[in-house]
């Protein structure tokens, strides 16, 4: 059964929406952005504001366009005198009591109140009266509440309520002195709850984390993938001078909706970790990258691959190792750190996994072996590569069985001791690539900041080890390695970077629309 | 009849005519009057032909909107499979109307029974009656009406041996204004706090728990057993002016007035003579100035226009206001305009549930504003500054208390300029320039408003 169609024009632009749209999706589709405050795509209609009224012909008053479904021959003005009088009325009562502070607030330069009274707003204040205070308050969690900033839209609220299940914030109070307040004794501890500072219009929530941090405009932006579990939920990651300071959910429906977790949003300081490996090692110390690549090939020489590799590792970086032990013989192994499942209620098949690693699903597919003791069985007919492990987890008698010991990764491998080669290599904010979800969506994540020293994307350093191995491997970018992956395994068959887009796309086989 | 008073020879009492009775108040007192015939009558009567009657008298919505009853019953459609809710809205808190106050304190069972068959018209099972917290003697004279009710069998599973179903609960509020707000009284009857909804969807499609529902005011509901027991044509023929208002109506008067108290008149009644003659004029030695005729919602009328105004439904509004509740507060030359009007935006600033910016933050600020200029701190541009404030509130929120607060300041200021004026030139407080005495310490907003 389709959904009938609706003519309507807004703005002079004639549109074709399924019944049911709201005016405000609507005029999305015809290009118009509705000022707005307390309506989010993610969240029940609420229509408290009164920013996104329109005059609509025939109305008898202006209309909330979040609340009011589009009608056949509607036409819509949001630009025309009335309806920005009505704008210019509610910016101008929500500045009334608001202690316009934005030099000292966090969210100055990515606050919708800031960006509409801006665009629309008066320049001066008609109130002469004292301004309303309340302190600030610490919600629990990440949130920290400036009640004086909020403007009521009841987002986090409804948030709680609707999509986390745990309703733990309300509106106390009513009237002008009306505040959100927490339920006695608890806070926005829940493992989502730090998404109602994203959904905050205002300045009123703030992250604790990144509290004083850095100006909204003073950052970098990059579309990427968290690969705090196996969710693979869409991100944005926020670098400002090559550090990442935040993470920020972003919009996926088929993946996350427009949420993520806070223990994703809070895990990226071991991006910008120091204790880095930065430059190639052969023979006991630095050397070249060519010396380095050669000295791994020839470590192959008589012995079978023990490939050990971290499960957040990019499929192209799985392919490629696939490659190595297709020609050299062995096998790769990975371990799937476990953590405890969280899911967020209110959004379909979305949770935080119990697979704490973002690409096992990728991994298994391009031939890895899932093993709870990825080191057993390691002998001196074995080099032991290791690729991006944690040093300090690896066990010493894999280490003293294996015949020799490889180290592709991103850090310091002093602990290891003697290693045959070392290669430096970019962790996942600073290289592009693919992971491949739970569900089987393939996503591309992109460079954000670059990688320390010498490091190069892995890869890079994988593709000069398969040609050191005499293969052809003549691959320029990420993306000709993954239309090489996608070419030779069927499941990712037809696929592209470009195929991908910034929203992914589901393996063959995988259910369709259950790609959450 | 205009209790505490004896019934004036000039009101018709038909829903007041046992007030003061205290008789009345019981099972047996009131069925000795007469009562429960038509709730008797009705369960053995098709839902659609109580509608129908009820639409054939013309009774309007009592409550403020007038809204013609019968149809907005029609709307019900009983037999539709889902549970029907009938609410009583009882929480009356409109400044100046107490006229349902003394309809539950002294016929409670004439509620009960309107309630059962209002019930039963628009094919529910279940009415509440959501009644004002503060009204705790009509609380007590509701719950004990409706226990005798169940304890005789007029409600329950088997309502009077008609085999059908109805019970009535009485529910009491919990201190807010906004509750009276229909979709609010809903919310709150949830459990959820009382912020009104957006509409559509109207009551009638999802109301109470998200079922059909009907919410009618109580005198609305307590015409109709009179309507069925003597006719349509009956009350049709109540009106002395448009024949689109019809019945009789309940006026309650307070204020500057010799007898304030609760009148019934036919509609279409001169209002002129009601002020003169039934409230028995302005206190010695005072003249009436200007008269809120319908809760403090509705513009305020100026002496001329209250005189000559026909107090009905379409009267009201060719005399500039609303016929409203009934709740009429009548001032008189002793009073300053301006503090009055700032009192009634401090109840409608406190009384605001906040979710619509433009009450929440519009009625603080029109408040803050007119108290400055009682103060004596006012300027010109204040005036200007109400105005444009009270437009922005108008017609942009989900309920009409932001449109509510508006309304007094407008008319106020397009009546009574000059006190303002007075108050901002002469930079003296309200109650000194107006002549009266300065009040005793503290904010002369503080001190017994009058209202």
């Amino acid at each position: 059964m389709t959904t009938p169609m609706v003519n309507l024009t807004i703005e002079g632009r004639p549109i074709s929406v399924p019944a049911g749209t709201s005016i405000l999706e609507a005029a999305k589709v015809a290009g118009v952005l509705i000022p707005h405050y307390c309506y989010h795509p993610g969240l029940p209609v609420a229509g408290v504001c009164r920013m996104c009224l329109v005059d609509v012909e025939n109305a008898p008053k202006l209309m909330p366009s979040c609340a009011t479904s589009v009608a056949e021959g509607q036409v819509v003005h949001v630009h025309n005198d009335k309806s920005l009088d009505a704008r210019k009325g509610v910016l101008e009562l929500l500045l009334i009591n608001h202690p316009l502070d934005c030099p000292i607030c966090d969210q100055s330069g990515e606050c919708e109140l800031q960006d509409y009274t801006f665009q629309e707003g008066r320049a001066d204040s008609r109130y002469r009266e004292p301004k309303r205070f309340n302190p600030v308050e610490d919600f629990g969690g990440d949130v920290m509440y400036v009640p004086n900033r909020c403007i009521l839209c009841t987002r986090c609220v409804r948030f709680m309520d609707d999509v986390h299940g745990d309703p733990v914030l309300a509106v106390a109070e009513r009237g002008d002195r009306a505040v959100i307040t927490t339920a006695p004794d608890a806070g926005l501890t829940q493992a989502w709850a730090g998404n109602v500072v994203d959904l905050c219009p205002v300045g009123a929530l703030l992250s604790k984390d990144f509290l004083n941090k850095a100006r909204a405009w003073e950052l970098d932006r990059s579309a990427s993938v968290c690969t705090g579990c196996s969710q693979g939920c869409n991100i944005v990651v926020e670098t400002r001078d090559n550090a990442v300071v935040r993470l920020k959910p972003r919009a996926n429906e088929a993946v996350n909706g427009h949420f993520m977790c806070d223990e994703g949003r809070l895990n990226y300081r071991w991006l910008n970790r120091m204790d880095r490996l930065v430059a190639p090692m052969a023979g006991g110390g630095e050397t070249e990258w060519d010396l380095a690549t050669a000295a791994v090939a020839a470590t192959f020489a008589g012995k079978k691959a023990h490939v050990v590799a971290n499960p957040s590792l990019s499929n192209e970086v799985f392919f490629l190792l696939g490659r190595i032990v297709a020609k050299a013989g062995g096998a790769i192994h990975f371990a799937v750190p476990q953590g405890s499942e969280a899911p967020l209620p209110g959004v379909e098949d979305l949770s935080l996994r119990a697979d704490r690693a973002a690409n096992a699903t990728g991994a298994e597919l391009l031939g890895a072996l899932r093993s709870d003791h990825p080191y057993a069985g390691v002998s001196g007919g074995h080099l032991l590569v290791l690729v991006d492990v944690e040093p300090s987890a690896v066990p010493a008698a894999a280490l003293s069985a294996a015949g020799a010991v490889v180290f592709i990764g991103t850090a310091d491998p002093s602990k290891l001791g003697r290693l045959a080669a070392a290669l430096p290599i970019a962790n996942v904010v600073e290289s592009d690539g693919t992971i491949t979800n739970l569900r089987g969506r393939v996503q591309r994540f992109l460079q954000a900041k670059a990688a320390p020293g010498h490091a190069r994307p892995a890869w890079y350093a994988l593709a000069d080890v398969l040609i050191a191995l005499g293969e052809k491997a003549d691959y320029h970018s990420a993306s000709e390695v993954f239309s090489a992956l996608a070419a030779a395994k069927p499941p990712f068959a037809g696929m592209s970077f470009d195929s991908l887009g910034l929203k992914g796309t589901d393996v063959a086989g995988a259910v369709a629309g259950a790609s959450r | 009849m205009g209790y505490p008073h004896k019934t004036h020879p000039r009101e018709t009492a038909i829903l007041s005519k046992h007030f003061g009775d205290s008789e009345a108040r019981s099972l047996d007192g009131w069925k000795q009057r007469g009562g429960y015939r038509a709730l008797e009558q009705a369960l053995s009567t098709p839902p659609a032909e109580i509608v129908d009657a009820v639409k054939a008298s013309g009774l309007r919505g009592r409550g403020g909107a007038g809204f013609p009853t019968g149809m907005k019953w029609s709307f019900m459609k009983p037999g539709d499979g889902k549970p029907h809710y009938l609410c009583c809205n009882a929480d009356e808190s409109e400044p100046g109307t107490f006229k349902d106050r003394e309809i539950m304190r002294w016929t409670p069972h004439a509620l009960v029974e309107g309630c059962a068959i209002g019930a039963h018209a628009i094919g529910a099972e279940t009415a509440y009656v959501y009644i004002r917290g503060e009204f705790q003697e009509p609380i007590d004279q509701m719950e004990s009406a409706v226990s005798e009710a169940y304890a005789a069998g007029i409600l329950g599973a088997n309502a009077m041996g008609s085999g059908k179903r109805v019970d009535v609960h009485v529910h009491k509020g919990a201190g807010a204004y906004i509750c009276g707000e229909e979709t609010a009284l809903m919310e709150s009857l949830e459990g959820k706090r009382g912020n009104p909804r957006i509409k559509p969807p109207f009551p009638a499609v999802s109301g109470l728990f998200a079922k059909p529902t009907t919410i009618n005011n109580v005198e609305t509901l307590v015409a109709v057993p009179h309507i069925l027991t003597n006719g349509a044509e009956w009350y049709k023929a109540m009106s002395l002016s448009n024949p689109k208002s019809t019945g009789t109506k309940l006026f309650s008067v307070c204020g500057n007035v010799s007898r304030p108290g609760t009148y019934e008149v036919v509609l279409g009644f001169p209002f002129k003579d009601f002020l003169y003659d039934l409230c028995g004029g302005p206190q010695a030695g005072r003249k009436f100035k200007a008269v809120i005729p319908g809760g403090a919602s509705v513009p305020i009328q100026t002496m001329e226009e209250a005189e000559a105004t026909l107090m009905d439904y379409e009267g009201f509004v060719a005399q500039g206001t609303m016929l409203g509740s009934g709740g009429i507060i009548v001032f008189d030359d002793h009073q300053s305009m301006p503090r009055m009007i700032a009192r009634l935006a401090r109840f409608f600033a406190h009384e605001s549930c906040g979710q619509c910016t433009q009450c929440r933050e519009g009625t603080a600020w029109t408040t803050k504003i007119l108290e400055r200029i009682v103060a004596g701190q006012g300027t010109f541009e204040d005036l200007d500054t109400l105005l444009e404030i009270a437009d922005n509130m108008t017609g942009k929120t989900i309920c009409v208390l932001s449109d509510s607060c508006a309304v007094p300041v407008v008319s106020g200021l397009q009546k009574f300029r000059h006190e303002f004026e007075a108050l901002i030139t002469g930079r003296r407080s309200s109650t000194v320039a107006m002549g009266g005495k300065p009040s005793a310490g503290g904010s002369a907003l503080t001190t017994g408003a009058g209202v």
